[in-house]
């Protein structure tokens, strides 16, 4: 069976996101952008699927403007057979993505599709549930474990308070979480590799398909910032505090 | 202009999360309906018509709603939304259950759903955090149906007063897509993070899951606190994930909490900035926990953690 994963680039995890002075946004002019810490599980545990015999193709498929191309690279160093680029300068919302992965789903016929949790930038985490309403799949999202045993995916997710394990009728779509898988160490033999895999680029304006954003950006503001407060000598002085000042306790 | 809420109960009691976001959809104005689905949880739909301002309970009980699965679950939402042009809103918590089922109701309403909201400045026009909460949009929503998740710890809880209609809503089929196989939950003796006023979180400073266990529980006892982790501690494997706190975990607001070896990583504070007092205890002076805390020890917390016990 096919495996598709879907991959985003966002501003790297490890730098700090600044607010454009003009309030209009996030600025991302000259910053390390990477790909989203949940889809690199995702593709993770394609790869693995694959490399234990259960997929027999992994495709990374990303939508956005075209230096998503070095995302689609970085899953296919950590192992996605080929990528799939749905081009647009366009500023996507996760129904936007939902619908455009499900134009390339339908085309490949796979029969599991793997998202990260979130993205890290818009923390919205609704592409993989919107996809799986989309196409009428069945969706086990949060996933720690996975198993696909014949027509089957059993999946285990987290859940408040434990897991839960649930079974899907395949074709179905899960997201992951962060215990799920330990990506691997992409290698530069596997960074060569991947630049001669396939990469096929799609225009999303020639799909046909309604992808105009639904809400309008008012504004980007900083939030309130919370002031340090004092240092204490010992823990006798905290209790004090936290009792006599604070009254928390 | 109506709200359907649905709410997050566990078949016999609902959860306060379902309160949380009963009192941001009274700021959207209009009527609120809210819907209890589950397997036998007739006493849910009542603990909801009692709550203050909720004009109608819609109530679906099926063996096939008793898991929360979200494939039942949404396709029972689009139903009822859609026989009801009286409908504006559905609101779900940002909780596990409702960032599961909510985008799939979004979909397949074909409406963007606006994730996360914490302030609710009109019916149409929202405010929620992005980039791990170093960013607040103001964003307006055109979709018909506007659907949003909504931050607990944003809104307080509404109270009881209420007498709402109990309205029986039939079942849909059985999907059959998904299927329940089995929960592994831990039965805590502590209080639920998310609900918890006073938490205890430890970071990869503790240095072993024995240790995370052993030094926090005996100050967790002390205060009659929740226990969190950083994420650094649950990538390590020193506390399960459903203790996580921060940008990819639970976000809490409580008035007490006690970060200990956590050196304050954004995606943390994300999760925990909002609380009302924050007390740090770390070794490294320099760390950017002590940045936001009211409070902050310097120390090696194996003999700050016990001599605080001792001394509370």
């Amino acid at each position: 069976m096919k495996i598709l994963v879907a991959v985003k680039r966002v501003l790297d995890y490890n730098v700090k996101a600044r607010v454009k002075s003009d309030g209009s946004g996030v600025d991302l002019a000259n910053q390390k952008l990477s790909m989203n810490p949940f889809d690199e599980i995702a593709c993770e545990e394609a790869v693995r699927l694959r490399e234990g015999g259960v997929a027999s193709e992994v495709i990374a498929v990303s939508c956005g403007p075209s230096a998503c191309q070095e995302t689609l690279r970085s899953a296919m160093a950590i192992g996605a057979d080929r990528g799939v680029l749905i081009e647009t300068d366009v500023g996507l919302e996760p129904l936007a993505v939902a619908k455009l992965v499900s134009h390339v789903a339908t085309k490949e016929g796979v029969q599991l599709v793997i998202f990260g949790k979130q993205a890290i930038d818009d923390d919205a985490g609704q592409a993989g549930q919107m996809f799986a309403a989309l196409m009428g799949w069945p969706q086990a999202t949060f996933a720690s474990r996975v198993q696909i045993a014949g027509e089957r995916a059993v999946v285990a997710r987290e859940i408040d308070g434990g897991l839960e394990t649930l079974e899907l009728k395949l074709p179905a779509v899960i997201t992951t979480d962060l215990r799920l898988n330990e990506p691997r160490y992409v290698t530069l033999p596997n960074i060569m590799k991947a630049k001669k895999k396939p990469l096929e680029m799609i225009k999303a304006a020639d799909l046909g398909i309604d992808i105009a954003p639904r809400t309008v950006a008012l504004g980007v503001s900083e939030p309130a910032v919370r002031k340090a407060g004092i240092k204490v000598a010992d823990t006798a002085e905290l209790v004090k505090r936290l009792k006599e000042e604070a009254k928390v306790i | 202009m109506t709200t359907l809420i649905i709410a997050e109960h566990d078949n016999t009691a609902l959860k306060a999360s379902t309160l949380n976001t009963i009192a941001a959809a009274k700021r959207l104005g209009g009527d609120m309906h809210v819907l209890v689905a589950g397997g036998n949880c007739a006493a849910v739909a009542q603990a909801a018509a009692a709550v203050a301002g909720v004009a109608q309970v819609l109530h679906a009980d099926a063996a096939h709603y008793e898991a929360h699965l979200a494939e039942n679950l949404a396709e029972l939402v689009r139903s009822r939304v859609r026989s009801d042009a009286a409908y504006t809103h559905v609101l779900a918590p940002a909780t596990a259950f409702g960032k599961n089922v909510l985008p799939r109701v979004a979909a397949l309403l074909d409406a963007s759903q606006v994730s996360d909201v914490i302030a609710i400045e009109s019916a149409d026009t929202f405010v929620r955090p992005f980039y791990a909460g170093n960013a607040l949009a103001r964003v307006q929503s055109k979709d018909a149906i506007k659907v949003l998740s909504i931050r607990t710890t944003a809104f307080d809880p509404v109270g009881a007063g209420g007498t709402a209609v109990i309205e029986t809503l039939a079942a849909a089929t059985d999907l059959g897509l998904s299927r329940l196989v089995g929960r592994e939950v831990v039965k805590l003796e502590r209080p639920e993070l998310s609900a918890a006023s006073i938490i205890v979180s430890g970071g990869r400073g503790l240095g072993a899951a024995e240790k995370f266990h052993a030094v926090l529980e005996p100050l967790a006892d002390k205060l009659g606190a929740a226990l969190g982790a950083s994420r650094a501690a649950v990538d390590a494997g020193y506390a399960p994930n459903d203790y996580q706190v921060g940008q990819t975990g639970k976000i809490v607001a409580p008035q007490l909490y006690v970060a200990v070896g956590i050196s304050g990583a954004i995606q943390h504070l994300a999760g925990m900035k909002d609380s009302k007092v924050i007390v740090a205890i770390n070794k490294d002076a320099e760390s950017p926990i002590f940045q936001v805390a009211d409070y902050g020890l310097v120390g090696d917390l194996f003999v700050e953690v016990p001599e605080l016990v001792a001394a509370l």
